[in-house]
């Protein structure tokens, strides 16, 4: 168990530092940062200096290094929009974005993993046919669009919810539903077909043969095993949401790292949206290194083995 | 007697034997898929929609009226004059719709090409050579799974300039993750059967066993990731657009008028509505066709 | 041992519903069991054998359909009896050892989880005394260091381990009834023995009734106090056991005998049989002889119904049309030869 932890640790730090550089590479080749740091109506002179004064005369593998040495540190540089050091920015708007996707993948988990069971329990039924449209059409909805039906129908005609702001929980319900809709289907699809080969197996027979009841059997005997799997799809579903957070936190002005990146990317404010790639990363990089071991100590066959 | 029974045993499994041929029972199972059938239906039409774009559209979908800006459509009270009535700079929205679809359909086809092109070659290289190529590929796998598609996608775009080619080429740049994963897995089983190794055991070259034994029998797969990538392309276009660094106005993307509409969202949400369900429909026949065609190969490929 | 029946079956019929039509998997069997009897019912594969163990024990899935004139256990009617009066009687007074050890325990929870559960779901143990319990049994199945077996996973035991404990956990409530399905087909040939050997002298030691559902007529001569023979769901002969490997009658029993070689009847050198042909379709209509195909003195009258033809004296019946199952034809050797 401790050697699959190391070596799977050593695999998501080789990953993170490849994410890095990649994304630093990308960056540094789509563009000047000089020139549009400097303004339409600046000079040559002008992008000249500013090259000078951000070190973008360097060679790319020089200030990479410099740029990975000082995120290490915890240091990403200021921010050309806000003039503020990054890491504080988002520090700040990260907690927004984490409780966010909280929000959205308990509810994904909340809804999913209820109705794959359901539809587990009884393949064909009407739950099953609901179960299966809702996940072929949740795979389709735009989450924009879905927004901002939802803004359209519960803030603007019934005035239930406001559209926009973090000010109080009812500001958070929207954003959650629209955030966590988009793992549904993934999580039901594996919730349903898990249970459906479990139900299946002879200890589940062993299990009712004991005389155990239709409840426990599901739940206890059944559930338990067909979990496993699903736990390391939430973890990628919740990386994968962090980085959805950017349209949502748009729709519904949420100030959270999604969107800051948008409004970064929209000012060409480099360094933070190379701090937002690479903390956006982290948090999948963390998350599915985090399922893998859960993942283990859930499954005695490779806790113990 | 001994005959009569013989035969009475034989019967019913003469019946099996002469039971449809597999292609009478693959067409079976196409005409018995309902989502199939109407994923195909819909996608057709669009299809039929964006390539006879200019016959099909009442008004060019460029063309400024702004002395005619916001017309309803016909059923909120329109006229047939804009039959899903005009945008903020009265621009025909029933035209723009229509070459819309062009915009989405030519993203999801190109984009997934080139994502397929990629995918494919990085999946069966790992499922067939293994061991480091496979290391190799499993870990660039990784990485591009753990970074974050529509902010990379975004910040790229927003540099290199929005225009529908750079649009294309990023994410096609950024979608090849699925094609890999499963053209690995796919190949991993195919290269393990027979008929494999006796094209190995008859001296066939590597390019040769992959090009005619791996890739005829791993195609379904393929076929069915084409279209969901097609789908997560058209989707993220859309999403781009929507934020404002995807497509650049005046081109007519669904996105792009989801975006535009937003600001008149409070008084006129068919604005919002009708781009928007549009592509719901696109996307959602896209995935119906995907899900079909898994369903409808499946069976023959596990006997 | 009381002359009661502990259970009785009749008539019972199970009707499974395909694609292309329904399958009579089991035809209107019947058998009874008294306390500390062993019933052993012989088959191969698709007569129905399992299928009318996992209806006993109201296992069977909700589409599959079960109909009997009687099916009782212990004055309870199986048939009618609620969901919940079954769950009260499985596990407690009728407990099942499954065929494949591998799969059958579940990989999530400890030998010791397992094993209690089947205790303390019927209410009437603690957890301590239900670990005592596993423990003793775990040592009277014969497993050594039984204390740490029990905070050990299913995968970290072999298969004759994993079936000591399958069997462990039948004990567990002290049943009246155990149904053994298979119990030794997935195991080592070596194992085999020591398992059924086990198996017979708990059952004597608790005084259980117990059904040994096997192909093997071997296993069911060295254990059985009575033999039903199953063939393409259903019985065609039944009896004491002694009564049948004496005189097999019917011509189903023969051919299963010439396949094994049994000790003190089997000839050195003679060469074992097989029985040729392929068992018939149960889709659809089913009427007559279900063995009318293989049969070597099959007649067009074996379409019709079967009469059971009951030996005076013990309870010895089978069903065919010939009331002495063709025996004396196929006591000539050449018609042994023909139909193979």
């Amino acid at each position: 168990m401790l050697k699959f932890i190391l070596k799977r640790l050593g695999l998501a730090l080789l990953v993170a530092l490849t994410v890095s550089f990649i994304s630093f590479t990308l960056l540094f080749l789509s563009g000047d940062p000089a020139a549009s740091l400097a303004g339409e109506s600046a000079t040559d002179q002008d992008v000249a200096a500013i090259r000078e004064l951000y070190g973008f005369d360097r060679p790319m593998l020089v200030q990479y290094s410099s740029w990975l040495m000082d995120a290490l540190r915890g240091d990403f540089g200021e921010s050309y929009y806000f003039k503020l050091p990054v890491a504080s920015l988002l520090a700040e708007r990260l907690q927004v974005t984490m409780l966010l996707g909280l929000c959205g993948i308990s509810f994904a988990l909340l809804t999913a993993v209820p109705l794959g069971v359901l539809a587990a329990i009884r393949p064909n039924s009407i739950i099953d046919r609901f179960a299966l449209f809702l996940s072929v059409a949740g795979q389709a909805l735009p989450s924009f669009w879905f927004g901002l039906i939802l803004i359209v129908a519960f803030s603007i005609k019934l005035q239930w919810l406001p559209a926009s702001g973090t000010a109080t929980w009812k500001h958070f319900i929207m954003p959650t539903v629209v955030l966590g809709y988009y793992a549904m289907p993934a999580i039901m699809r594996l919730t349903r077909g898990g249970m459906l080969e479990v139900l299946s197996s002879d200890y589940i027979r062993t299990a009712r043969a004991k005389g155990a009841s239709e409840g426990r059997v599901m739940f206890k005997h059944a559930l338990r095993n067909a979990i496993i799997p699903v736990v390391s799809l939430a973890a990628v579903q919740m990386g994968f949401m962090l980085g959805g957070s950017i349209v949502v936190e748009s729709i519904f002005a949420l100030h959270g790292a999604g969107y800051l990146a948008w409004e970064s990317i929209s000012r060409n404010d480099l360094p933070t949206v190379q701090a937002l790639i690479l903390v956006f990363s982290m948090f999948y990089i963390v998350f599915t290194f985090l399922a893998d071991v859960l993942n283990a100590w859930l499954d005695p066959r490779m806790r113990t083995g | 007697m001994t005959m009569t029974n013989l035969d009475q045993t034989v019967d019913p499994l003469l019946q099996e034997i002469v039971g449809p041929t597999p292609g009478q029972r693959l067409r079976g199972r196409v005409f018995g898929h309902m989502g199939l059938l109407i994923g195909v239906g819909v996608l057709g039409v669009l299809l039929f929609i964006a390539i006879f774009a200019p016959l099909l559209a009442p008004h060019d979908p460029y063309a400024q009226a702004l002395m005619s800006r916001m017309k309803p459509p016909v059923f909120l009270g329109g006229t047939w004059e804009h039959p899903l009535g005009t945008d903020h700079l009265g621009r025909d929205y029933l035209s723009r719709l229509i070459y819309g679809a062009r915009v989405s359909l030519m993203i999801g086809v190109i984009a997934a090409t080139i994502s397929g092109v990629i995918g494919t070659a990085m999946g069966v290289a790992a499922g067939y050579f293994g061991g480091r190529v496979d290391t190799v590929v499993t870990f660039l796998i990784n990485v591009r799974l753990a970074m974050p598609v529509v902010l990379v996608a975004l910040a790229v775009v927003a540099v290199m300039g929005g225009s529908l080619q750079v649009v294309i080429v990023v994410l096609g740049l950024l979608l090849w993750d699925r094609f890999a994963v499963v053209m690995r897995a796919s190949t991993l089983q195919v290269r393990r059967r027979d008929y494999v190794t006796a094209a190995r055991a008859i001296g066939a070259s590597t390019p040769r066993i992959i090009w005619s034994e791996i890739m005829p029998n791993i195609a379904n797969n393929l076929i069915v990731v084409v279209t969901l990538e097609m789908a997560h392309a058209i989707l993220l276009e859309a999403v781009l657009s929507f934020l404002g660094l995807g497509v650049q106005p005046p081109t007519p993307s669904w996105g792009l008028m989801v975006s535009e509409g937003k600001n008149m969202m409070l008084f006129e949400p068919w604005l919002v509505m009708i781009p928007g369900a549009v592509l719901f429909v696109l996307v959602l026949a896209i995935n119906l066709m995907g899900d079909g065609l898994r369903d409808v190969t499946a069976p023959e490929d596990r006997s | 041992m009381t002359d009661k029946p502990i259970l009785t079956v009749e008539n019972l019929t199970i009707d499974i519903p395909t694609g292309t039509g329904t399958l009579h998997a089991v035809r209107g069997i019947g058998f009874d069991l008294k306390p500390g009897e062993t019933l052993g019912i012989v088959g191969e594969s698709g007569s129905g054998k399992s299928l009318t163990s996992l209806a006993l024990m109201g296992l069977l899935g909700r589409s599959i359909k079960t109909r009997a004139t009687t099916m009782e256990f212990d004055g309870v009617d199986l048939l009618s009896a609620s969901a919940r009066a079954m769950r009260k009687l499985r596990g407690a007074r009728m407990a099942m050892i499954f065929q494949e050890p591998m799969t059958s325990l579940n990989p999530a929870y400890t030998i010791g989880d397992q094993l209690m559960e089947a205790m303390t779901l019927h209410g009437n143990a603690s957890k301590a005394d239900a670990r005592k319990r596993a423990i003793d049994l775990l040592q009277k199945v014969g497993i050594t260091s039984a204390e740490s077996r029990m905070t050990q996973y299913p995968h970290q035991l072999s298969g004759g381990l994993r079936q000591r404990v399958m069997i462990a956990m039948a004990l567990m409530c002290g049943p009246d009834l155990i149904i053994a399905d298979e119990p030794t087909t997935a195991l080592d040939v070596t194992i085999q023995a020591q398992i059924l050997r086990l198996l017979v002298d708990l059952q004597k030691e608790f005084g259980m009734a117990m059904i040994l559902i096997t192909h093997d007529l071997g296993v069911v001569a060295r254990v059985a106090d009575k033999v039903a023979v199953m063939y393409a769901g259903e019985l065609v002969e039944t009896g004491p056991t002694q009564a049948i490997f004496d005189a097999p009658s019917h011509p189903y029993t023969r051919g299963l005998l010439r396949c094994i070689p049994l000790p003190g009847k089997t000839e050195r050198g003679t060469e074992l049989g097989t029985i040729p042909g392929i068992v018939p379709s149960l889709v659809g209509d089913v009427s007559g002889c279900a063995f009318r195909t293989r049969c070597a003195h099959a007649t067009p009258a074996c379409r019709d119904a079967i009469p059971v033809h009951t030996a005076p004296g013990v309870r010895h019946s089978f069903r065919c049309i010939s009331p002495t199952g063709f025996a004396e034809a196929d006591d000539t050797p050449q018609s042994v030869e023909a139909s193979v």
